[in-house]
């Protein structure tokens, strides 16, 4: 008999029951939440008068709608203030975990699991929110849901789900200077397509991921959904129990031990059986730029923007060019920006902050950009600091603010104007995403962010060694 | 809701919206997202689309009137992308739309579209094409999507479409209301978490 996926393994030690639609019952893990796609469901639970099964097993903290520069209560913004209320009453009512703006734990919903240590190998892990991927990174089985889901983990702490079909992604060989995580997952999503990942869960593997520590597992895993997977993970090894030791959620002593054999146990075995198989070579990876209105309209650095014609989806492109306003066959190189922008639950951990201010240092921004870092979370923001990163940033003229998420997604007061045109870290480039209509977002790595805010223009990073 | 409520059938007229990878961030901008409620979502299907920056209307099948008082909407491929935010499909129900053909819908977007009772059947590249140009050309046309038999009837034709298994159980059989029936099973719940080594703090 072949050998099982982590996926198989985690889905059958989660199953509670066949349900009589087909769908089987799993058990939730751990559960984050935030401000956002919440209320909804605790009123839902209300409605019927049920409690929370197992309010011990959720956490929430605050980030969507955080402005990033004033936090004082009341925020400017009465709705972003109403729904921080909302929470705050939900999480009091039904005892639940917090971690509010006057924690040391809070921040970016993606960024604090991981780094307290309640992301585990081997658990399911649901939050309301896409990203949720990003802590498969460490061998979990985690997926972000809507708000009726939300509502069931609530109130059962499980979810009636359908079993997909597993593709195993091998990046192989090495990375080149200048080629970072964030390059790998959009040269993927180009690849397989933003659709390309519907019915299945993605498996990345292979030299390139191996190798990654586990901030960099967290950006590729980060984007699973860009390419469609529900769920995108990295198989545990010693590099993610090197991570995850001494956190503060993480059991110490014996139990440690246990956990980590637990943790291997559950990795894909070397013999798995996998419906799908992708195979990319990381020595062919360029720092890589998205050029249109969503994440899989990208071009690696040196390319010139595509013929419509020659894409697989040409109407799509038409799209993106009429909003983009750029012409195919010029270069991306030397694009003109607005704004920079380095943050998001894709790239705002330290290892990111410090390629970035490693490209910051002793440079300037360019007169006419504005420029921003936003580090995911309060924590972060403190060890930035506490290694001068701050210094760093605001001597070359970006602007260093509290955790949030931020311009990536125009719920608070950080948003693009008019046709403002950004250079971003983070994970969408979709039409109004980051809060204006007009407004263009160009994905990449932070370091390449920072290089083209120098630049005032989309800069190959390589050139700033 | 106490009582069980079967999806069996969605009849009526279309609205057409054409394009791939249409994400939830364009079926409902982010900001509706600070509302604590989806009482006000129908307002918004399409907003930054459909309006400009003054509020004036713009070209789109969500403003045109020969479309209006539709109950299904014709897509492409991979609808729905993007953010988790049930917010977009909250925003095409309470507008009206109560089923959705397609070529294909992104998963989060689908899985949400059950749960609320929303049918998200798909047909092929060419099938739809030709729903589409019928929509476009005559909009009094009038379509039931009949899960029973799995099939889009309009005009005197019928063709066949597609539904995940799961998803056509659920809303035939109305378990697409899943709270009481997941919370049927909480006793075997618990049973799990007792035995998962996480749950019990890894202690032999």
């Amino acid at each position: 008999m072949a050998g099982r996926t982590l996926y198989d393994k985690i889905w059958e030690t989660h199953t509670v029951e066949r349900l009589s639609t087909g769908q089987d019952q799993i058990f939730i893990g751990l559960h984050l939440i935030h401000e956002i796609t919440t209320a909804p469901a605790f009123d839902m639970l209300r409605e019927k008068g049920f409690d929370i099964a197992f309010p011990e097993r959720t956490f929430a903290t605050v980030d969507h709608i955080v402005p990033t520069d004033m936090r004082s209560r009341p925020f400017l913004d009465s709705q972003a203030e109403e729904l921080l209320k909302a929470l705050e009453k939900n999480i009091t009512q039904f005892g639940i975990e917090f971690y509010g703006l006057d924690s040391h734990r809070q921040g970016i919903v993606h960024v604090i699991g991981p780094q307290l240590g309640l992301t585990q190998p081997g658990m399911t892990l649901a939050c309301g929110d896409s990203h949720t991927s990003t802590h498969a990174a460490f061998g979990a089985l985690a997926f972000g849901i809507g708000t009726s889901q939300v509502r069931d983990v609530l109130a059962t702490q499980s979810l009636a789900m359908d079993k997909l079909k597993v593709r195993r992604i091998n990046v192989s060989g090495r990375l080149p200077e200048g080629v970072y995580a964030k390059d790998v997952i959009l040269s993927i999503i180009r690849k397989l397509g933003v659709g390309g990942g519907r019915g299945f869960v993605y498996e990345y593997g292979g030299s390139v991921i191996e190798k990654m520590d586990m901030e960099e597992r967290m950006t590729v895993c980060n984007m699973s959904i860009e390419g469609g997977a529900l769920v995108g993970y990295i198989n545990p090894d010693s590099t993610t129990c090197d991570y995850l030791s001494g956190r503060e959620f993480v059991p110490k002593g014996e139990e440690f031990k246990r956990a980590v054999a637990y943790w291997k146990s559950v990795a894909s075995d070397a013999d798995a059986r996998y419906d799908d198989v992708v195979n990319i070579e990381g020595s062919a990876i360029e720092p890589t730029v998205t050029w249109g209105i969503n994440p899989g309209q990208a071009v690696g650095i040196s390319e010139k923007l595509p013929y419509p014609e020659k894409l697989s989806d040409p109407e799509g492109a038409k799209r993106a060019y009429e909003h983009m306003g750029w012409q195919p066959g010029s270069p991306i190189l030397g694009t003109p920006i607005d704004v920079a922008f380095v943050g998001s639950c894709t790239n705002s951990r330290l290892s990111d902050l410090r390629a970035a201010a490693n490209i910051a240092k002793g440079r300037r921004v360019h007169p006419s950009i504005r420029a921003l870092v936003v580090p995911g979370s309060t924590e972060i923001k403190a060890l930035a600091e506490k290694e001068g990163l701050h210094q760093v940033f605001t001597d070359a003229g970006f602007e260093w603010r509290e955790a949030g998420c931020s311009m990536c997604l125009g719920m608070n007061p950080d948003k693009l104007k008019g046709r403002e045109i950004c250079a971003s870290s983070s994970n969408r480039n979709f039409i109004g995403r980051q809060g204006s209509p007009g407004g263009r977002t160009l994905l990449m790595s932070p370091a390449m962010v920072v290089a083209s805010a120098i630049n005032g223009k989309i800069a190959d990073v390589r050139e700033f060694a | 809701m106490s009582t069980v409520t079967k999806i069996i059938q969605v009849t009526g007229t279309v609205i057409p919206v054409r394009g791939n990878d249409i994400d939830t961030d364009r079926i409902l901008p982010a900001r509706y997202l600070k509302e604590v409620t989806f009482s006000r979502m129908g307002e918004y299907p399409f907003f930054d689309e459909r309006f400009d920056q003054e509020g004036k209307a713009k070209h789109h099948p969500f403003n045109d009137p020969r479309y209006k008082d539709a109950s299904l909407l014709f897509v492409n491929k991979n609808f729905g992308c993007g953010s988790s935010r049930e917010h977009a499909p909250q925003a095409l129900f309470r507008y009206g739309i109560h089923a959705l053909v397609g070529e294909s819908f992104a998963a989060i977007f689908a899985g949400n579209c059950v749960m609320m009772g929303i049918p998200t059947v798909t047909v092929s590249f060419n099938k739809m094409e030709e729903l589409m140009k019928l929509a476009e050309s005559s909009p009094k046309t009038v379509y039931t999507v009949d899960l029973e038999t799995s099939t889009l009837s309009y005009d005197g034709k019928q063709i066949r479409f597609d539904l995940p298994a799961s998803s056509w159980n659920a809303l035939v059989t109305g378990a697409w209301d899943s709270m009481s029936m997941l919370r049927a099973n909480l006793g075997k719940v618990k049973g799990i978490a007792s035995r998962l080594p996480y749950m019990t703090g890894f202690r032999d």
